[in-house]
């Protein structure tokens, strides 16, 4: 039984090495912090968390079959652009048109309440899930290497971004961005359940930030079955060896098409809160791209070999965790705004490097070049 | 002799293709600006000389680019390399300037080497938290601001003026081209650039010090992105924040469109050079037809999916 559990901690290394480094640094954190250990300062947490743990989750999928997604912040604004028309919740709908060279395309109108938001939200979503899919596509069929293939796909995916919001703008219903942003007691008040959150029963779990609730709903409702199922072990079995994936029959073209529309679809996630966030749709190509590299240190810091085989995105949620935590100490340490970007990026480089390590101990300098 | 021709017209298809759509990039545009305006300045010398001395920043960064694309490797620090060089040496200024400016270059580039071929820390993001250091120290530097200090009159000679007519820039580019191309065909460094790309343990097992060789690539890198930034200094006059961002994708770019294989191992420079005269040329096309961003972006992703679905695919798995 203990062997057992050596073995399995020791085949995740990774993973739980972000968890114990998340945990400790947390508790120092909240420690540190005047409201430490309150509800507040875990849904302000939460809410900075949210979308970059969507994006590591985004990452690893891919980088588990031994591609890269260089798109997934793009995928991230677009969706946010699209919500920032689709979710304004307007009582009479929202008018959609096309100007498109010169033309003036009405495209009826959107409906409103509450049916019309929970529409928008599943578009949203569709959406990121099909700019995964077209990566899929191109990368599959193809046959272009996906960190290429992803690096113009993103650029598309921006420039869709741009064209839907040349300036930042939009808006998102106040009552979905109270609802999502807050607490689970703010949620049940907004949308009238549990006695609006007064029921007493409710009470012990009202503290919790809605961010969190959504982060551990996707892993166990979308992650945990697909890493269950025959085209997630693909995905891994591509990863490892793809050659012999495909000389044992596994459906390696799905595999790899699935990867990047589970991708997308999480990126859809993280551009859809993003939006709800900030109440605004804004094609920041910065941004995007901030993101897309922070998704990459936080697969890698959670865990997940970027050659692909073995990881988990539970690991790079933890792994994004990380990397959001550290920005947090900034504000309560008082270091001066000026160096934080150097902190950031020594941070990195010495996770990164004291993860490798290891190679100063390998006997057969062969065993480097894997 | 012929199978090396034969291995040689592999490579050089993407370089014919390329230059083709040059052409077809040429065309199409002097069509619509005859069309619009009724004047085709596409194909007037001073203006194509005009932007090849823009499309030499590109041109230097991509060469530095593709030493390290070639074995294998990607170096994402190129945009902060190349600010902290022009900054650096803009605010050292004198006639150490653009030394100053070239060996914040090298120092990057050997931090970078140690870290992949020493470390073994992949590269996509060793050098990505390199980049977010050298940004933090920029930053701390600068405060912040774009920096007050201008660029040298030797800097600003370099990049701005121009000799026989011809921008000086252009010079410097082609002098880096040779360089290059002297290097990857025709010495023994080159040689062992394209062997560790096509298998790394092949190489070491050959004799080859593959460590050495990843941590000269990355210096070659690293030195290339800080001459550009040293250049576009000069060019505008002065360094600014974010000045390398416009850099990092397009050099990739760039170098892929131009036949390297992404994985390594494959290309040649000639390629790269297509590559960059291709997307700067798609970039002024687009900005004569006003373009907005939106438009731009889409047909640039499009452009380089295009380009590779025509000779870029890889090989089916099946074995």
């Amino acid at each position: 039984m203990l062997d057992d559990v050596a073995i399995r901690i020791r085949q995740n290394i990774g993973i739980v090495t972000a968890v114990l480094l998340f945990s400790i640094l947390y508790l120092l954190y909240n420690l540190a912090h005047p409201k430490g250990f309150s509800s507040a300062v875990l849904v302000q947490n939460g809410d900075e968390i949210f979308a970059l743990a969507m994006l590591a989750m985004a990452q690893t999928v891919p980088v588990l079959a031994s591609g890269l997604d260089l798109s997934v912040g793009a995928v991230m604004t677009m969706v946010g652009c699209f919500a920032s028309y689709l979710l304004t919740g307007a009582a009479g709908g929202t008018a959609l048109h096309l100007d498109i060279f010169g033309l003036h395309l009405g495209l009826g109108t959107f409906p409103g309440g509450v049916s019309g938001i929970l529409l928008g939200i599943v578009i949203c979503l569709a959406i990121g899930a099909l700019a995964g899919f077209v990566n899929g596509c191109v990368v599959v069929y193809g046959r272009i290497q996906p960190i290429i293939a992803t690096l113009a796909t993103g650029a598309v995916y921006i420039g869709i971004a741009l064209f839907l919001r040349p300036t930042p703008g939009g808006k998102i219903d106040e009552d979905l961005n109270w609802a999502l942003t807050n607490s689970l007691g703010d949620f049940a008040a907004t949308v009238h359940i549990f006695d609006d959150g007064a029921a007493p029963w409710f009470a012990p779990v009202a503290w919790i930030p809605v961010p969190f609730v959504l982060l551990v709903l996707i892993a166990l409702l979308v992650w945990v079955p697909f890493r269950r199922s025959v085209l997630g072990r693909a995905v891994y079995a591509v990863g490892s060896a793809e050659g012999a994936a495909y000389m044992s029959g596994l459906p390696i073209e799905r595999a790899k098409i699935a990867a990047f529309t589970l991708a997308g679809f999480f990126a859809g996630c993280g551009g859809l809160f993003l939006a709800i966030q900030t109440s605004s749709g804004n094609a920041d190509i910065p941004q995007a791209g901030a993101y897309t590299l922070n998704s990459i240190a936080s697969v890698v810091i959670g865990g997940t070999s970027l050659l692909g085989g073995t990881g988990s995105a539970i690991g790079s949620i933890f792994g994004a965790m990380v990397l959001r935590v550290i920005s947090f100490f900034f504000r309560i340490f008082d270091i001066a705004p000026l160096l934080q970007p150097l902190f950031e990026g020594l941070i990195l480089l010495a996770a990164v490097s004291i993860g490798a390590l290891g190679v100063l101990r390998v006997k057969n300098t062969l065993e480097l070049f894997r | 002799m012929s199978s090396a021709s034969l291995s040689l017209s592999r490579d050089d298809r993407p370089i014919l293709i390329a230059a083709l759509f040059i052409l077809v990039i040429l065309v199409a545009g002097t069509i619509y600006t005859f069309a619009r305006f009724g004047s085709a300045p596409l194909l007037s010398p001073t203006y194509l000389l005009q932007q090849l001395q823009i499309g030499a920043f590109l041109g230097i960064v991509a060469a530095g680019m593709m030493m390290v694309i070639l074995i294998a490797q990607i170096d994402l620090s190129v945009p902060w390399t190349l600010a902290a060089a022009a900054m650096m040496a803009t605010s050292i200024g004198g006639p150490l300037a653009i030394p100053v400016g070239l060996g914040v270059g090298l120092l990057v580039g050997l931090v970078n080497g140690i870290g992949v071929a020493y470390l073994r820390v992949p590269s996509m993001i060793f050098t990505l938290g390199v980049n977010a250091v050298m940004r933090g120290l920029m930053v701390a530097h600068t405060g912040g601001y774009a920096p007050q200090t201008g660029a040298t009159d030797l800097m600003r000679m370099l990049a701005g003026d121009r000799t026989l007519g011809i921008p000086n820039a252009l010079f410097v580019w082609i002098a880096v081209s040779v360089l290059v191309t002297i290097v990857l065909q025709r010495t023994t460094l080159g040689r062992y650039v394209y062997a560790i790309g096509n298998k790394e343990a092949a190489a070491y097992l050959a004799g080859v010090d593959t460590r050495r060789i990843t941590v000269i690539c990355f210096v070659l890198c690293g030195l290339a992105a800080a001459l550009a930034g040293v250049l576009l200094a000069g060019y505008s006059t002065k360094a600014y924040q974010g000045m390398g961002d416009a850099y990092l994708l397009p050099s990739i770019a760039a170098v892929v469109i131009g036949g390297t294989n992404i994985l390594g191992g494959r290309g040649r420079y000639l390629g790269t050079l297509i590559g960059v005269v291709l997307i700067v040329l798609l970039n002024s096309v687009l900005s004569i037809m006003d373009m907005p961003e939106a438009g731009r972006q889409v047909i640039y992703g499009l452009v380089i999916i295009f380009m590779l679905l025509v000779y870029g695919r890889g090989e089916r798995v099946t074995s």
